[in-house]
């Protein structure tokens, strides 16, 4: 398969259109979901490019923690889970904390980078 | 919907029985909001005097189901009538309209002049000297909401912390999306729970957004529809979590006021003495519950019943919710 245009190529030519030609025509509420479909846009090719790399180190971490491989990111978030509900694992668990703060860190820069309570964790 | 015609007729009969033959009504227009209720503003003009009001009523005037915690309009104007009483600035009500008359399930109050948009109320110089006093008048309207007897009031929903952890985690459990900060969150509470307080008259969503603030400070308390008997320390701690705080992180108490200012100003207004540590748990509840309602908004796209790209969108802010956990987990440690 080609990649000319790429599939990040095809979202920023469609968020260009949004922000520069439909949006500046538009009023009330579908102005507003013009506005919410571009940055939804950006989300995705911030997933794109962030989402591979970070979703590797989590399932490394994950498998780190839970001492299991060969398993998906889900299904292991699945374990993860069921470890905490079943009190194996609570926020005293050496290293548990720390993981689930290096994931939803990397899950807000793709969601919404610029939240404040990313800067808060970042201090 | 409700629509001009249908409501024009029945409003005007009402503000010439109210306001004397001759009063002319102005003005009507539907305001953006809530899907489980209509909201409209107009005005009445008799004698020469403009009187701006707001008109709250069931969508079409008949009471659909609403959800199961939302009390009916005709208890919300009671609320209003009996924190009024308290000295709790709320707008004042007019007119209670009954289910089946022309005007359907309503009630009729006063429009209250200020400003609702947290990010206004954070930055906007008009609102210096009211941020000043914000977070005082915020302790005091509490003390006063949590004050009011409840025996003179309309049957309220009973929701106490134990309450909303059950429900919100059969919602969480229901949509099976694990998400590991919110089993920790789930797990913590259980194994931390407070004394259950006795049960207060709760407001249920005070925070900015539902406050009308004006130059010199809180206006009125509005969006009575979630309150409930419950825990006073819910109310604290709701204008806390970090989703209103607007972007000001640093300032505890809705991004503009430190929460042992309003703990003081809440007791020195009669309520009980709690510390900021007492606030925590209702926090982290706070935050949790506020996850699982984005998640329950986001459910609204993938069932198809809303496929508007807002409602898919609203489903990547649940991860707001769990940096806020993970920020409040570890202040608890910093301080333990």
């Amino acid at each position: 398969m080609h990649d000319a245009p790429s599939a990040k190529e095809l979202i920023e030519a469609v968020k260009a259109f949004i922000d520069k030609t439909a949006a500046p025509q538009l009023t009330g509420h579908a102005a507003f979901h013009a506005r919410v479909a571009s940055n939804v846009l950006a989300t995705v090719l911030r997933e794109m490019e962030i989402r591979p790399v970070a979703e590797a180190a989590e399932q490394a971490r994950l498998e780190s923690l839970l001492g299991v491989s060969g398993e998906s990111v889900e299904s292991l978030n699945r374990r993860l889970c069921e470890e905490i509900r079943s009190d194996r694992m609570s926020l005293s668990t050496e290293g548990l904390l720390a993981h689930l703060k290096s994931t939803t860190i990397a899950q807000l820069s793709v969601d919404q980078p610029g939240y404040s309570g990313l800067r808060s964790a970042a201090r | 919907m409700g629509t001009n015609v249908e409501i024009e007729k029945p409003l005007s009969q009402w503000a010439s029985a109210h306001f004397g033959a001759g009063a002319e009504l102005k003005a009507l227009k539907r305001l953006s909001g809530g899907a489980s209720q209509e909201t409209w503003a107009f005005e009445v003009v008799a004698g020469g005097v403009t009187h701006p009001l707001i008109l709250r009523r069931a969508p079409g005037g008949v009471a659909a189901a609403r959800s199961s915690e939302a009390v009916s309009l005709a208890t919300e104007a009671a609320l209003l009538g009996a924190t009024t009483k308290a000295g709790v600035r709320v707008p004042e009500v007019l007119y209670v309209s009954a289910p089946g008359s022309a005007l359907g399930e309503a009630f009729v109050m006063r429009r209250v002049a200020g400003e609702t948009l947290g990010r206004k109320i954070l930055r906007d110089e008009e609102f210096a000297v009211a941020r000043t006093r914000l977070t005082r008048d915020c302790g005091e309207a509490l003390a006063g909401i949590h004050a009011v007897p409840t025996d003179g009031l309309p049957e309220l929903p009973r929701s106490l912390g134990e309450d909303q952890i059950a429900k919100y985690e059969a919602i969480y459990r229901g949509f099976d999306l694990p998400r590991p900060v919110f089993e920790l969150a789930f797990s913590w509470l259980k194994a931390n729970a407070p004394k259950p307080a006795k049960p207060v008259l709760v407001h249920g969503d005070f925070r900015l957004g539902n406050l009308i603030v004006d130059a010199n400070g809180l206006g009125a308390v509005l969006d009575w529809e979630l309150a409930h008997a419950g825990d006073p320390r819910e109310d604290i701690a709701w204008v806390c979590v970090n989703s209103w705080r607007f972007g000001q992180s640093e300032k505890r108490v809705g991004g503009f006021g430190d929460l042992p200012e309003m703990l003081d100003a809440y007791a020195a207004a009669g309520g009980a003495r709690f510390t900021p540590d007492e606030i925590d748990w209702w926090e982290i509840l706070g935050s949790l519950k506020w996850g699982v309602m984005c998640m329950i908004m986001y459910s609204a796209y993938k069932t198809g019943a809303d496929p508007s790209v807002e409602r898919a969108a609203i489903g990547r802010r649940v991860s707001e919710n769990e940096i806020d956990l993970i920020n409040l987990f570890e202040g608890l440690r910093r301080h333990a």
